[in-house]
C-alpha cells in the first residue's frame, strides 16, 4: 500500500499544466484567448550562418527590422540584428532542425517559457494599444510585422497575424498580468 | 512621450522601450593595473555632466536589445541624433550653426 502511494506521488510530479489554458474573453469587437502550446526557440546567429539556418529550418530568417516570415506553421520573427524568435505551431521541433547545423549559432528551447495570446477583432489594435505605446496603424505595423515591445509593465513580443488580429507572446509568469490587462482593455475598447 | 530613433530598428520608437546607460565614448585603459589612482578616478568616477549637448549610451532594451549612442541636449531634453555603438563621435551635428 505504501508502495502504491509512492508511485502515485511520482506520477503527479511530472504533470505539465499550460498557464491559463483555455481562458478566453469576448467583448464587443474583440476576442482575447490563450493559444495552444507551441514549440519555440530563441535563435542567435551571425550573418554568415543565416543561409544554413534558413535551410535547416525551412523558413527564411528575415533580415529587415520589425518583420517576420512564415511557412507551414512555422514563423520566424526578427527581434534584433542577430536575434530571432522561431514559433512552430505544427508540432515539429525547430531545436532538432538547428542541431544539424554546423555553422555558428545559439539555439535555446523556450517552448515553456512563453505563452501565446490571440487578440482578434475590429478593435484588436485599440486593445493592444491600451498598454503598448507603438504605432499599430497598418502603415506603420503591417500584417506580418513583429516586434519586441512592452505592454503595461511587461515585455511582450507582438506579431500582427492579420489586419485585425495580433499574437501576443509573453513570459509564462507574466501571463496572468498580460491576459488581465488585455481583458480589461478589450472591455473598454468597445466604448 | 519622446520618440527615439533606434539605429538598429531604423525607426523612431517610444521612449518606454529604452533605457539610459550612462556617458558614451569612455575608453577603458588598456592596462588598468598600471593606472595611477588619479587617472583611475577620472576614468571610473568623473563624468562630464554638461549643460547642453551630451553624448550618451542608450539601450533599446524592450526592442532589439542593442546598445547605441545618442546625442542629447540636457536643457531641452531633445535627441539631436543617434548612431550605432562603435561608431566615432559625429564630427558635425545636424542643425548645428557651425
Amino acid at each position: 500500500m505504501a508502495k502504491a502511494a509512492k508511485t502515485k506521488a511520482a506520477e503527479a510530479s511530472v504533470e505539465r499544466r499550460p498557464a491559463l489554458a483555455g481562458r478566453t474573453l469576448s467583448a464587443p469587437g474583440v476576442k482575447v484567448e490563450m493559444l495552444a502550446p507551441a514549440e519555440r526557440i530563441s535563435l542567435r546567429a551571425p550573418q554568415a550562418s543565416l543561409a544554413a539556418l534558413s535551410k535547416a529550418l525551412d523558413v527564411t530568417l528575415p533580415a529587415q527590422p520589425k518583420s517576420s516570415a512564415a511557412k507551414d506553421g512555422r514563423t520566424a520573427l526578427w527581434l534584433g540584428p542577430d536575434e530571432w524568435l522561431i514559433i512552430d505551431e505544427a508540432g515539429n521541433d525547430p531545436l532538432a532542425d538547428c542541431a544539424k547545423v554546423t555553422a555558428l549559432h545559439s539555439a535555446v528551447g523556450i517552448s515553456h517559457r512563453n505563452v501565446g495570446i490571440s487578440v482578434a477583432g475590429p478593435a484588436a489594435a485599440v486593445t493592444v494599444n491600451s498598454g503598448c505605446p507603438q504605432d499599430l496603424s497598418l502603415e506603420a505595423f503591417p500584417v506580418g510585422a513583429a516586434s519586441r515591445t512592452i505592454l503595461g509593465k511587461s515585455e511582450i513580443v507582438l506579431l500582427r497575424t492579420a489586419e485585425d488580429s495580433f499574437r501576443v507572446e509573453c513570459w509564462r509568469s507574466f501571463s496572468d498580468y498580460v491576459f488581465t490587462l488585455l481583458s480589461e482593455a478589450a472591455s473598454d475598447a468597445a466604448n | 512621450m519622446l520618440l527615439i530613433r533606434c539605429p538598429y530598428c531604423e525607426e523612431e520608437r517610444p521612449e518606454l522601450e529604452f533605457r539610459n546607460a550612462g556617458e558614451a565614448h569612455i575608453a577603458r585603459p588598456t592596462n588598468i593595473a598600471a593606472e595611477s589612482d588619479d587617472d583611475f578616478e577620472k576614468f571610473f568616477f568623473i563624468r562630464a555632466n554638461p549643460k547642453g549637448v551630451i553624448y550618451e549610451r542608450w539601450r533599446h532594451i524592450h526592442g532589439c536589445a542593442r546598445f547605441f549612442n545618442a546625442v542629447r541636449d540636457t536643457v531641452t531634453d531633445k535627441f539631436v541624433m543617434t548612431y550605432k555603438a562603435g561608431e566615432p563621435k559625429p564630427a558635425k551635428l545636424p542643425g548645428a550653426s557651425k
